[in-house]
């Protein structure tokens, strides 16, 4: 039957030719992953279980990030378990700070996604990767703890659903807004259990920067994985940062990995962008979307601009496009994050730092930080923020009282100038 | 396994049945004391061990932490019944052994009202109210998934394998 490319990938790591959605599957990994809040469970089951041995120690990530620098001292013991794993196995990939990022931007810029890869990673946004055409997908600690003995996952394979976006885009928008409209017109739960596939004229265009930002938020559909077929870009993206391959090869292999012109979908959707504003989620769901046109005066104390949504150094130089010369209103903390100790440097060196610091933002070391209400810009009660993270839910980024509203980066930058949410025309 | 029908509504996240802010422990008591602490402050206070959680759509959507349903289950909540589940929590629940019900009929949980006496048989999938003297059902795990929730879990269920690795 025919395939898309969600079920090739799945099929070539279940030693089967094809795959029918529903099926319940065994499949080989290509990395598992783990942070952490995520990994100290894992290791306590992979313990327990009397399991001695991982399954290959260059297969397995461990970053830690969502509470480091480590905040207080139980998330130093969290951190310290992870190292101890980390050296007892002798694993290849764990990073301390100094060298680290938020995962999801750490594990593309150090070259290790590979389009056709099975990535599983005890983190709901490890959707992430489907940008560079592997399937990976979020997954549990216990997960996590089997896959680290065994190179194994079960997986139902998923249907798939696609959305195909016509048009150019208009001024101001960014990936950010292709997803956030997205999941605003299927709602939090529109994908649940189901691949995202995206695709049409409008994504052939879109960076590799605005891919990533669009299959990390494939979760916040419901989507299981989120993912786009590996082409020109891809390549470009790549060829910076792997060295070790045959590239020939890979390429040929590559060009495959498409779904079939008659693959089936459970559902098609077509979005002109020519309808589509910036967009802004309002609390307490990523699928409350409205324009920025229609948003109204919603006065922030806080902008946040950064994880591993935003974080990128594409991100900052749109943010630094914006705030050159100009400061966050009077009230409002401005805090900035790049995702990984590279762009941090690179953020330096380019003069964004400069920028950030003189327009009076907090300028930090990477980490999840605010993003799920870690450490790094907490809200207080009735405290309102908007930011370029993920989600929105109830007391994501401090108080059970406090509001985040999700934008794209310029956005978010204009916003903290404005000290209400708007747009960087009206700056 | 019988108790007591505590109702949620649709989308509760994992943020809410585990706020992140205690996510610097992976300790089960310590995460119980918390449970479903941003849905429901006082939850904690009134629940008895055996009780229900009855929930709409996506239950569990959000983050992967599987603190969420280790939460709900060292908190001694003896099962969860929903429209749907999210699924990283459902294959978390699954892979850690806590029952989770969905619904065949969606009416199902509009009936059961907070407070109502729920009695469960896991294995048939059904979910009696004994308050309104109604019997509702649920959808059967595939076999695949059943046999990772009878054998305790996931890690028990490939004991045999880790022992080799």
């Amino acid at each position: 039957m025919p395939q898309t490319i969600s079920q090739k990938i799945l099929a070539s790591h279940a030693g089967k030719k094809e795959l029918t959605p529903g099926e319940l599957i065994y499949a080989n990994i290509d990395f598992c992953l783990g942070n952490d809040i995520t990994a100290p469970p894992a290791i306590k089951e992979f313990e327990k279980h009397g399991a001695t041995k991982v399954f290959d120690p260059e297969k397995i990530v461990l970053v830690p990030d969502h509470f480091t620098p480590e905040k207080d001292h139980k998330s130093a013991q969290q951190v310290a378990m992870m190292r101890q794993f980390a050296k007892k196995h002798n694993l290849k990939y764990f990073f301390e700070i100094g060298c680290m990022g938020v995962e999801h931007a750490l594990l593309p810029e150090m070259g290790l996604v590979k389009p056709g890869m099975l990535i599983i990673g005890a983190d709901s946004h490890t959707c992430t990767y489907g940008a560079l055409g592997a399937f990976s997908t979020g997954v549990g600690s216990t997960d996590l703890a089997a896959a680290m003995a065994t190179g194994e996952v079960w997986l139902k394979v998923p249907e798939s659903m696609k959305f195909v976006f016509k048009g150019k885009l208009n001024k101001w928008v960014e990936g950010k807004d292709l997803i956030l409209y997205t999941i605003g017109h299927i709602g939090v739960d529109g994908a649940r259990y189901k691949s995202m596939e995206f695709t049409g004229p409008a994504i052939s265009e879109l960076s590799i920067e605005g891919r990533l930002t669009m299959a990390n938020m494939a979760i916040e559909a419901g989507g299981k994985n989120g993912i786009f077929d590996p082409d020109e870009k891809t390549l470009a993206y790549l060829k910076n940062k792997i060295t070790n391959i045959n590239w020939s090869l890979e390429i040929e292999n590559w060009k495959l990995l498409k779904s079939d012109a008659d693959a089936v979908y459970s559902d098609i959707y077509e979005f002109d962008c020519k309808d589509i504003e910036p967009q802004v989620s309002f609390p307490h769901l990523p699928s409350n979307t409205k324009p920025i046109s229609k948003v109204g005066n919603i006065k922030i104390d806080q902008s946040v601009i950064g994880s591993c949504t935003n974080g990128r150094i594409e991100d900052l130089r749109v943010a630094a496009k914006i705030l050159k010369g100009k400061k966050a209103a009077h009230g409002v903390r401005l805090i900035v994050i790049p995702a990984t100790q590279k762009i941090y440097l690179q953020a330096i060196k380019e003069g964004l730092a400069d920028i950030f610091m003189e327009a009076n933002a907090m300028f930090e070391t990477p980490s999840c930080g605010p993003c799920l209400g870690g450490h790094m810009g907490i809200l207080g009660e009735g405290e309102r923020s908007i930011a370029t993270t993920n989600r929105n839910f109830i007391g994501r980024m401090g108080h059970p009282k406090s509001e985040v509203y999700l934008s794209n980066v310029a956005i978010a930058a204009a916003s903290a100038v404005l000290g209400r949410i708007g747009s960087p025309e009206e700056l | 396994m019988k108790g007591k029908a505590w109702k949620f509504k649709d989308n509760v996240d994992t943020d809410q049945i585990i706020p992140a802010r205690y996510l610097n422990s992976s300790d089960p008591a310590e995460l119980a004391q918390h449970v479903m602490e941003d849905a429901d402050p006082a939850f904690v206070k009134k629940f008895a061990k055996g009780d229900i959680i009855v929930a709409g759509e996506n239950f569990g959507c959000g983050s992967s932490r599987e603190h969420a349903p280790i939460a709900i289950k060292a908190a001694g909540i003896s099962a969860v019944i929903a429209k749907s589940f999210a699924r990283i929590f459902y294959r978390n629940a699954i892979n850690i052994g806590l029952p989770i019900l969905e619904v065949k009929n969606k009416e199902t949980i509009e009936e059961i009202h907070e407070g109502d006496e729920i009695e469960i048989d896991l294995s048939n999938g059904i979910i009696k109210d004994l308050t309104k003297q109604k019997e509702h059902h649920s959808h059967p795990f595939p076999e695949f998934m059943q046999g990772i929730f009878d054998a305790g879990g996931l890690m028990e269920h490939i004991k045999n394998r880790l022992k080799k690795s």
